[in-house]
């Protein structure tokens, strides 16, 4: 069945005309052409399709599009600043080689990104805890882990331009 | 995907009533996660789905200050329970569970009314919850009918739940004095992994400290259903809990497992490991009650 659903992406309303079984990944990536939200395993096994839904990281592969109508959906594009400066987690990956390949990242970022909105200082083991499901097959998982415990004090000291991202 | 319709009731009865006028033809969906792996595996081919997340039910958790007992609504993530203050004081055991269910990402969507009606054997939020003698509240054509959640399951994938039926709440009654509890997930990955064997395990102490006045042991991956160690139970029971018994008590549990070889694990290691996990478990129960009483 079509149906209209109206939801905030990345900081801008949306209308669309979706199919019921679509899930929000196909949504993204093959209707509305954001194709930095990546297919992985497709069942919630790998975490490359993490977007944030409502501030909560979710599998974009299995969430349906017509449960984002009235909430608020952030992926990777939506990161960034207009002026195309970079998010302070994503800067952490640049800056602390958390990225190799670069298909785990976007998930990687998003379940960062969540994790840091809830928490601000996560120790280690949270920051294991939240990137659980998120499988990097370089297996660069220390560079990640690293990455995130530097953005997360690169924000203490930066709170600014967060609380800014956090409103808009 | 296969196509299907997506039908959003906001009521229970309406809810049922759309399963009955597309009897054989749909299924319920609540977070969806096990639902739309399914559906993607062609596993199953509803026309319809309904869906359980638009109904204005209680959600969250409730504790009942007159009965004291705790209401979990079915429709409860798994999320919102591993982050509740009130489930990680008072009942250790289904945060110890519910925390690594999963990953972060789908205990944002899953509920556990969803992971105990899919019924898999290894189902991590059944174990506490049958542990604790939990109370499966079930809504249907006929009304409202209650079932102790150890007598729900009934096989891999099978549930008393009838036909339309939907479960609508857990409902934990209220612990002696004295109380510990803990549950192990024993497995190879911290995400997305089932686990080789899973542990519940509640104690009470009598006021010596010692003497054991109700114990109660749960088993996943055991037994084609999440099941009881009855008889472990019956042998700690009124007896003192030292380390000696607590070993004895695993042996027996692990004697009445009915373990059996799967792709993740084999039988004879899977026994080996209810005797130490329970051994285990009791020695966080009993630790967990001491904490307490130091702290209180």
């Amino acid at each position: 069945m079509d149906r209209e659903i109206q939801f905030n992406l990345n900081g801008n309303e949306t209308t669309v005309v979706i199919k019921d079984h679509w899930t929000l990944l196909h949504l993204l990536r093959e209707e509305l052409g954001l194709l930095g939200t990546k297919e992985g395993c497709g069942s919630g096994e790998c975490g490359a399709c993490t977007v944030m839904v409502d501030d909560l990281a979710v599998n974009a592969c299995l969430y349906l599009a017509v449960e984002v109508d009235s909430k608020k959906v952030v992926t990777i594009e939506g990161l960034a600043s207009a002026d195309g400066e970079l998010h302070p987690v994503q800067k952490a990956f640049v800056e602390n080689g958390g990225i190799q390949c670069g298909f785990c990242s976007p998930g990687m970022i998003m379940s960062a990104t969540a994790l840091l909105k809830e928490n601000a200082t996560p120790e280690e083991d949270d920051i294991k805890h939240a990137i659980a499901g998120n499988i990097c097959r370089c297996t660069g998982y220390v560079q990640i882990i690293d990455s995130i415990r530097k953005a997360a004090r690169a924000e203490e000291g930066d709170t600014v331009r967060v609380v800014a991202w956090q409103d808009d | 995907m296969k196509p299907f319709t997506y039908l959003t009731p906001h009521t229970l009865d309406e809810a049922v009533s759309l399963y009955e006028s597309h009897e054989g033809r749909a299924a319920y969906i609540a977070g969806g996660t096990d639902v739309l792996i399914k559906i993607k595996e062609e596993k199953i081919e509803p026309d319809y789905l309904i869906s359980l997340a638009h109904i204005p039910v209680s959600e969250g958790v409730r504790f009942n200050e007159d009965t004291r007992a705790l209401h979990i609504s079915a429709f409860t993530t798994h999320r919102t329970l591993e982050l509740s203050p009130l489930i990680r004081r008072d009942y250790p055991i289904l945060h110890d569970a519910v925390k690594n269910i999963g990953s972060v990402q789908i205990r944002n969507t899953a509920t556990i009314g969803g992971n105990l009606a899919n019924a898999v054997p290894s189902a991590d939020g059944a174990i506490p919850l049958i542990t604790m003698d939990a109370v499966a509240h079930i809504y249907g054509t006929k009304g409202e009918r209650t079932v102790d959640l150890i007598h729900f399951f009934l096989g891999p994938g099978q549930t008393v739940l009838e036909k339309g039926e939907i479960l609508t709440e857990i409902v934990v009654p209220p612990a002696p004095a004295r109380t510990g509890s803990a549950y192990i997930k024993f497995g190879r990955r911290k995400a997305m992994e089932l686990p080789l064997l899973g542990v519940g395990m509640l104690l009470s102490l009598d006021a010596d400290m010692t003497t054991c006045v109700k114990v109660r042991i749960g088993l996943g991956v055991a037994a084609p259903t999440p099941i009881r160690a009855y008889n472990a139970e019956r042998f700690l029971k009124g007896r003192e809990v030292t380390d000696a018994t607590l070993a004895e008590a695993g042996q027996i549990a692990a004697d009445e497992a009915r373990v059996r070889d799967s792709i993740r694990g084999v039988a004879w290691y899977r026994r080996e490991l209810v005797g130490v996990l329970v051994k285990r478990m009791g020695a966080l129960c009993r630790k967990r009650i001491t904490d307490e009483k130091s702290i209180s």
